[in-house]
């Protein structure tokens, strides 16, 4: 069990542990996304929602055509059948109703695409580096240091925390702020997920991938690697704390004092 | 009359080793892969219940390396793929009814058919052996550096690229096979507009795989060359990209979902028609759809990397591309329900599959159009929604099309008649069964589930739980199918030529049942 001995090195960094009453987290037979808390998110649920009530009705129509068929054409009650093969009005209105249920998606779709790619004027940077199998993070705007964020064992959680979720260190961001999120990996590819910011990107060696963030409410903040990266894939969480700018700032500082800097040595848990 | 003739035959059918090792004959070829998946086809649903017992609560339940699990999810679809569906659609199906619908003796390479079946058998072994030799815990994508040397040192990964290559190059085989055949062996008067849907479907199919397998030939030698001879093609540290592997991959990967189901919409299309009583509704329309979804099958493989860091330009381009697919997908399921429509309709189990899969089918297509989106996608891709989706597609797709296929063809195959309550039984049970199974993984994805982790975060239990005991119900209809195979094949009656009526018009229902070992020596003329 490589990666539980990664985890058992970690110290808590927080003695009051993370704010959990306004975490967001997956909730016991959820059937929709997970609460937005970012301007990308809450369009990437709007757009959902759309794409949504499409699809129902479109299936909702397809199967409604086809109990009708059922019931309507059994053999015992039209034992004489057509011999209808053609009727062009109708196949061109099929061709053309899909096209133009198309179009109606593709406008919005765009729309979100192009928003939440396009990077905007950004405060500050930080560094994600996938590892098999944690992640670690540089804050290259703050004095350049860098700290590994290892899933808490399930004997390790504070009262409250989710289980293969909570980390050892949390990534700590300031609320209402836009941030540049920077994505690489050293060894296999992973991908730095957090559904409720509508972020999901591949972490891949030799690649440095952008995203942008801003969080609108404070909270923590849960994800999982999201690309089959071997062993420990399941158990390399990814955990983000948003607070307000006073808790930032008095983080940043601890945090400069308590971690390695990421152009010195970097202080290891374990052996990779 | 049937009866003399066929045993007239008998004589001519060599036995033992000589028929089933050095078989030129393309109803005992379509046999073997017959066999071959169903074997295959079993392995691979084990493995995906035991993975589904180990997921059905949280926490570890019996599956204690990881590395295990992964190998389980990696071997379950590659087994699916190439051991399963491909062999049952393309080699089985297609084998046994390409030439007996097109009026042709046999196909045009017999003896690469052999070669063909026994490549493709041989890549299945290899598949087998990576069990033994470490296990390939990569998933079917096989992406680097989880596959390179780095992330799978032991030879599991070198013996599944062996395995990719046997299969591969097997079909490459049969996809020429069929090309020569569907061109040059038709009955005079067959033109290409007048040859069955199935028919098309392989032709179609057969380009597909003619102009696919090769890209993921390179791919995975280029990987195997990584592996082991020091290239860095896919290595960043040596100036490769892994990316450009997963370009590779999908330039290969996308046709391959269509190779899948294409077959499976030809059977469709024969066995709604049968059970109508009605001819096609809009046969070239049916038919070029196929052509215009294999064609833009090619040119729309980075849908699935819309997380990688492509430009936005690229994503924008390969979300309206993949969106087009919907249209001539649209057709197909539209053109099906006008065939039902106004048609003396009869629900015997082909036809319970069939509707059956164009009820599934719609389903995944929905959530196709939904994870076009590059947007959207970044709230799903490697979540449960897609492995939901997928399943709708091909799990049900093309699994309903196979079994569509196989109680409509195996009075045909065998001369005897399969169970009819039996075989209504297998079909609610799979059809409840599966979406079971799969409807509760649209909420998980939903939700933030990734794909391929051996344990989750306790609030999807639920819905896994759920999952879980679909795939059970699943396992219980393979077993009435067992009984079902178990009856028709010690059945005493026989069926004649053409069991389904004036519905069945193609001609392989002008030949005995079974099928003598040879078929229209003298060919038929088409009106
Ligand atoms: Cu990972």
């Amino acid at each position: 069990m490589k990666w539980r001995t990664l985890v058992a090195a970690g110290a808590a960094m927080f003695a009051a542990g993370p704010a959990l009453a306004e975490s967001v987290v997956p909730q016991p037979w959820q059937m929709g996304l997970q609460r937005a808390v970012t301007p990308v998110m809450e369009r990437i649920t709007e757009f959902h929602d759309l794409l949504l009530v499409i699809i129902t009705l479109i299936c909702l129509v397809v199967f409604a055509l086809i109990g009708y068929v059922v019931v309507r054409f059994r053999e015992d009650r039209n034992p004489v059948p057509s011999r209808r093969t053609h009727n062009t009005a109708l196949e061109v209105i099929w061709t053309a109703i899909p096209v133009l249920i198309l179009v109606i998606i593709s406008i919005p779709s765009f729309k979100l695409l192009y928003y939440m790619d396009t990077i905007p004027e950004t405060e500050f940077r930080i560094k994600a580096i996938g590892h098999q199998w944690y992640w670690s993070y540089v804050y290259p705007d703050h004095g350049n240091f860098t700290f590994d964020a290892i899933m808490k064992h399930d004997d390790e959680l504070e009262p409250g925390e989710p289980r293969l979720l909570a980390t050892d260190n949390y990534v700590v961001i300031p609320v209402n702020t836009k941030i540049k999120l920077q994505v690489t990996a050293d060894d296999v590819l992973h991908s730095w997920t957090v559904p409720a910011f509508g972020v999901k990107i591949d972490a891949i060696p030799g690649r440095l991938n952008e995203v942008w963030i801003e969080a609108r409410e404070t909270g923590t903040f849960y994800g999982q690697c999201s690309e089959l990266c071997g062993y420990g894939h399941g158990f390399m969480p990814i955990a983000v704390k948003v607070v307000n700018r006073e808790e930032f700032d008095a983080w940043v500082k601890q945090a400069q004092e308590e971690f390695a800097r990421a152009d010195q040595a970097p202080v290891r848990m374990a052996a990779n | 009359m049937a009866h003399s003739e066929a045993h007239a035959h008998e004589h001519h059918a060599p036995s033992g080793l000589r028929r089933w090792l050095f078989s030129t004959n393309h109803k005992d070829i379509g046999t073997l892969y017959l066999v071959l998946s169903f074997v295959f086809a079993l392995v691979g649903l084990a493995m995906s219940i035991a993975f589904r017992l180990e997921l059905m609560e949280p926490g570890t339940q019996f599956i204690q390396d990881h590395h295990w699990f992964n190998v389980l999810v990696t071997a379950h679809g590659l087994i699916m793929v190439f051991f399963f569906v491909m062999p049952a659609l393309i080699g089985g199906f297609g084998n046994w009814f390409v030439p007996l619908m097109i009026g042709a003796p046999d196909m045009a390479f017999p003896r690469m058919n052999n070669m063909s079946f026994w490549l493709t058998a041989a890549g299945g072994l290899m598949l087998v052996l990576t069990l033994f030799l470490g296990g390939a815990g990569t998933g079917w994508t096989i992406y680097p550096p989880l596959s390179s040397a780095l992330g799978h040192p032991s030879p599991a990964v070198d013996f599944a690229i062996f395995s990719l290559h046997l299969a591969g190059a097997g079909s490459i085989l049969g996809a020429i096979n069929f090309i020569v055949t569907i061109f040059n062996m038709r009955a005079p008067g067959m033109t290409l507009h007048k040859m069955p849907l199935f028919v098309w479907s392989i032709l179609v199919t057969a380009f597909l795989l003619l102009l696919a397998l090769p890209v993921l030939a390179g791919a995975i030698t280029m990987l195997l060359f990584d592996r082991n001879f020091g290239t860095h093609f896919f290595n960043a540290a040596g100036g490769g990209d892994p990316v450009l592997f997963q370009h590779l991959f999908w330039f290969f990967g996308h046709p391959e979902v269509y190779i899948m189901i294409l077959p499976a919409f030809g059977i469709i299309s024969h066995v709604v028609s049968t059970f109508s009583r009605k001819p096609i509704f809009g046969y070239l329309g049916m038919a070029y759809a196929m052509v215009a979804i294999g064609f833009i099958g090619f040119i729309v493989w980075a849908h699935h990397m819309y997380t990688v860091g492509m430009n936005v330009d690229v994503k924008a381009y390969f979300t309206a591309a993949t969106m087009v697919i919907a249209v001539p997908t649209g057709i197909k399921i539209f053109s099906w329900i006008a065939t039902m429509w106004g048609g003396a309709i009869r629900f015997t189990t082909p036809m319970l599959f069939a509707i059956g899969m164009i009820i599934l089918f719609t389903i995944g297509g929905v959530t196709g159009v939904v994870l076009a989106n590059a947007g959207m996608d970044v709230s799903l891709h490697d979540t449960y929604y897609v492995v939901a989706h997928f399943h709708y597609t091909l799990s049900m797709g093309a699994l309903f099309g196979i079994f569509a296929g196989f109680y409509y063809w195996i009075g045909k195959m065998t001369g005897k008649p399969y169970p009819e309550n039996l075989g209504k039984l297998h079909f609610w049970l799979t059809f409840i069964g599966v979406n079971l199974t799969f409807f509760p993984m649209h909420f998980s994805g939903l939700a933030g589930m990734p794909r391929r982790i051996p344990d989750y975060p306790d609030a999807f239990a639920g819905w896994n739980f759920i999952s879980s005991l679909g795939a059970l119900m699943a396992g219980v209809a393979t077993l009435v199918f067992l009984v079902v195979l178990w009856k028709t094949f010690t059945a005493k009656e026989r069926v004649p030529a053409n069991p389904w009526g004036e519905g069945a018009t193609t001609l392989e229902w002008t030949v005995p049942s079974p099928a003598p070992f040879h078929t229209f020596e003298r060919q038929p003329r088409i009106a």
